[in-house]
């Protein structure tokens, strides 16, 4: 039997190993930075057609991220997407006429909301609404788009052929 | 025919009756607290002899899983091209999944069959009923460290099981294979969350802890008290804890996924 003494300061070395080893994982592998979540302020946006976007999804100005979306709801008299957003408190002055959109990043990446910033001087606030919106680009309907209008030149090209013969 | 299902009635009664003992037990041992002056040094003791001992395999099995899973996961990934997502594959499915099951399963193996043991073989050579002689509760002298002692250091180990795999991943994603060291650590702090995997992690961690030594400290103190009986009590022991312990796993990850 090893002396009390040897045994307590082995498990506080253990304790210590097991510390460094959630700091390890904390700050390198999560990339935390702050303990604390960062002060938010809600916004709220209404799409017509919100895609694959999900909560937890990026918000972003030019690229870089001021935010993450909250929830996603249907108005049920509109039947659009409400998306609430909560963009960081030190983004304080987005104008209020900026109009956001569904991107997707890469071709078949995530979806994300990017905010147009326009140039308004009243700002962005708790609760306040973005009017203007774009709905999400479906990868789908954009390729039926195309299939119907090659279909189209197809036929239209086929009927001017028929009617040059005819001619 | 009327004699099976009276077999039948009394295997389910002797069933309900384990159960009953095994939550009489965890709750003495949860609202009895012992003295905390006189028992830190028993905790202490039973964090040293189960977790600072277990440390050993831990960190070998978890630099080992950390790089077979970077050599598999590479060899996959490179076929889609996706061979820089080899960080995040190692981080997540190390800190999510086989972290807490892995070390909890290792564990039971090395700790939890230990503590079976001693209970078992302290009951079988009376040191429990002479305890109660001297008016010392074998509960709060005996079990309830062990059972706090586990409890302890679970969640511990398996913090360090995840630094260690990740750290193996490391060695052979980035060391020998070639991936570059600054897209392996970026692309994995993008997609790992803090709270929703880490801390997730960690809370699995714990409910195994208790699951696992208290089917322990209940198998050795319920045991039979002969060298047969202390043999299948250590055997069911780490059978029933492993079983616990993945069929938990796949109770908590379900409700976590569904966001509780």
């Amino acid at each position: 039997m090893l002396p009390q003494r040897l045994i307590e300061s082995l498990v506080g070395l253990f304790l210590l190993f097991a510390i460094f080893s959630l700091t390890v994982l904390a700050f390198q592998v999560s990339g935390l930075t702050s303990l604390f979540p960062d002060q938010t302020y809600t916004v709220t946006a209404s799409f017509d057609d919100i895609g694959g976007l999900k909560v937890r999804a990026p918000v972003k100005i030019g690229g870089v991220q001021i935010g993450e979306v909250a929830q996603i709801g249907l108005d049920p008299v509109t039947f659009k997407a409400v998306v609430k957003m909560h963009i960081r408190n030190q983004y304080n002055d987005i104008p209020d006429d900026s109009s956001a959109g569904i991107f997707t990043s890469g071709l078949l990446g995530d979806n994300y909301i990017a905010i147009t910033p326009m140039y308004n001087t009243t700002y962005l606030k708790n609760g306040s609404k973005i009017e203007m919106t774009h709905p999400a680009m479906v990868l789908e309907k954009l390729i039926g788009q195309f299939m119907y209008k090659i279909g189209n030149n197809g036929n239209n090209s086929s009927d001017n052929g028929e009617k040059n013969e005819k001619k | 025919m009327m004699d099976r299902v009276a077999v039948l009635g009394q295997w389910g009664i002797d069933t309900l009756r384990q159960f009953g003992k095994a939550g009489i037990l965890f709750y003495r041992v949860l609202f009895y607290p012992p003295n905390f002056k006189k028992s830190c040094p028993l905790v202490i003791q039973q964090v040293y002899s189960e977790g600072v001992l277990s440390l050993l395999i831990i960190v070998v099995s978890s630099l080992f899983i950390g790089m077979v899973l970077a050599l598999q996961g590479y060899h996959t990934l490179s076929k889609f091209g996706a061979s820089q997502e080899l960080g995040p594959l190692v981080a997540l499915s190390v800190v999510r999944e086989l972290g807490p099951v892995v070390t909890a399963i290792l564990f039971a193996g090395r700790a939890g069959s230990a503590v079976t043991a001693e209970i078992g073989l302290m009951k079988a050579t009376e040191q429990l009923s002479s305890m109660e002689m001297m008016a010392v509760d074998p509960l709060r002298r005996v079990i309830s460290p062990r059972f706090w002692g586990g409890f302890i250091s679970m969640p511990l180990l398996t913090l360090i099981f995840n630094a260690t795999a990740i750290y193996g991943a490391y060695l052979v994603g980035v060391k020998w294979l070639g991936v570059d060291a600054g897209i392996f650590w970026s692309n994995m702090q993008s997609s790992v969350e803090f709270h929703a995997d880490i801390v997730n992690g960690v809370l699995k961690s714990v409910v195994f802890g208790v699951a696992v030594t208290w089917i322990a400290v209940f198998q050795g103190y319920f045991s039979i008290p002969t060298s047969a009986g202390i043999a299948s009590a250590t055997t069911r022991s780490v059978v029933y804890a492993s079983l616990a312990v993945l069929g938990l796993d796949f109770v908590l990850t379900a409700m976590m996924i569904g966001e509780w």
